[in-house]
């Protein structure tokens, strides 16, 4: 075991400064995901209103952010937002989040939207037989139905948001994966397997986060289709 | 933004965007086999293989794309395993993407309505002409939206493919913006290219999905 690779691991501070990158990285999705869900949930609601020019606007909003990878979007938040406001030298990381809350407000607009329009319209009739002025038919009917509607989705989003923060190396940012191959290069010529137990720890640290995540969304998922 | 920094890239960034066409559609088509062998292995229930295949679904489905090339590319040489980038991408790919398949391909064939597989044992069909007859073509015509929104899904994944390397358009910008220090113009070359690939193809996809809405019968 002397000169086993895993050996990589328990070396000095070696697993804490990968916990802490998976820190960055947990907490730049919570927080990407965070203001992105919140400004997606108004966006959602505004893409049910009779104005088409609002809808069409926030329809190409969402187009957007279907089409450009999200790599892409990370090199455009980190190369050419910075300048567009006269700011140098902003960190990856509040790039980042930007880019991040952006796309996920894109999504998560849509998955609003489908729940809203999907909550039968009866429901919607009776609240306003009942005398419940529009914003009153969105507080106590409509979004409540359409939050269990969209809850699987949204769940299914936050994973997919916790997967694309492995693109954060590429915008600089120390994250798990960044200070891996800085961990892997300093020890490289210690250990050669170093880069095998490296990769699959990280491997199964995202593993262990998504998953559950992806069964309580399927199950949920199920359970709302009997 | 300048025209003639973006006109001198076109020749470099026509190459990138071949590649990047190349990996998909091998890609694609590698995950949709892989996709229809799985979902087949686990809709028949074979013994054993359902479950290794569900643990690969899982596994491929939970994990960044981007860790998975890692692995492919860096880690498996130290155990004897080396492979081209490109042979790397795509095996990701299709490791990637046959997972999603999978699950597309499932939900089709999970999604047929009870009626029609009751109707078809009353008229004494066995168990390979129902697969055949009744499960498979509204199975895949069920699963058309859901295959349709991964082959979107794995061109963008493509982009990661810079991270080892491979020239296609991302990495074909990354580089450009390295030596000449243009990042509006290449930037803007590069979501242009994409618009061009997956606009177009998402009309065509859409209109797929009208056309063979027929899966939904006996629901």
């Amino acid at each position: 075991m002397a000169h086993s690779g895993i050996n990589v691991l328990l070396e000095g501070h070696n697993f804490a400064r990968l916990l802490g990158g998976l820190w960055t990285t947990v907490w730049i999705a919570a927080l990407s995901l965070l203001i992105g869900l919140a400004l997606g949930a108004v966006l959602g609601i505004l893409r049910t209103f009779k104005n088409r020019l609002l809808r069409l606007i926030l329809r190409l909003y969402l187009e957007f952010f279907r089409i450009v990878p999200t790599v892409v979007l990370l090199f455009l938040a980190y190369y050419i937002l910075p300048r567009m406001m006269h700011a140098a030298n902003l960190p990856g990381s509040l790039m980042a989040v930007v880019a991040f809350a952006l796309w996920v407000a894109a999504e998560f607009s849509d998955i609003v939207r489908g729940a809203l329009i999907s909550v039968p319209k009866h429901q919607r009739e009776s609240g306003l037989a009942l005398g419940l002025n529009r914003q009153q038919l969105f507080y106590y009917v409509l979004l409540p139905q359409a939050f269990r509607l969209e809850l699987p989705a949204t769940i299914n989003l936050a994973t997919r948001v916790i997967k694309t923060t492995s693109l954060l190396m590429m915008i600089s940012v120390m994250d798990v994966i960044n200070i891996g191959q800085q961990i892997i290069e300093a020890n490289n010529h210690l250990y050669r397997t170093g880069v095998f137990w490296v990769y699959g720890l990280i491997f199964v640290f995202y593993f262990l986060v998504d998953y559950p995540l992806s069964r309580w969304a399927k199950k949920m998922d199920a359970k709302q289709a009997d | 933004m300048s025209w003639t920094i973006i006109q001198q890239s076109l020749p470099e960034f026509a190459k990138g965007f071949r590649l990047t066409l190349w990996l998909s559609l091998v890609g694609i088509l590698g995950a949709m086999v892989v996709g229809i062998i799985v979902s087949l292995v686990r809709y028949f229930k074979v013994p054993y293989l359902a479950g290794i295949l569900a643990a690969y679904v899982e596994l491929a489905r939970n994990t960044p794309l981007l860790i998975q090339l890692f692995f492919l590319y860096y880690a498996f040489p130290v155990i004897g395993w080396k492979m081209s980038a490109a042979a790397c991408g795509i095996v990701g790919l299709i490791f990637l993407g046959g997972a999603y398949m999978a699950e597309g391909f499932s939900g089709g064939f999970n999604g047929v309505a009870k009626t029609q597989l009751e109707s078809g044992k009353a008229l004494g069909m066995s168990s390979w002409q129902l697969a055949r007859y009744v499960v498979f073509p509204q199975g895949f015509a069920l699963s058309v939206p859901a295959l349709a929104a991964n082959v979107i899904f794995l061109i963008k994944e493509t982009s990661i493919f810079s991270v080892i390397a491979i020239p296609e358009l991302t990495n074909t910008a990354l580089d450009l913006i390295g030596l000449y220090y243009r990042s509006n113009e290449y930037l803007f070359v590069l979501v242009i290219a994409y618009a061009i690939i997956l606009i177009p193809l998402s009309l065509i996809l859409t209109w797929l999905e009208r056309k063979v809405r027929y899966g939904t019968f006996g629901n």
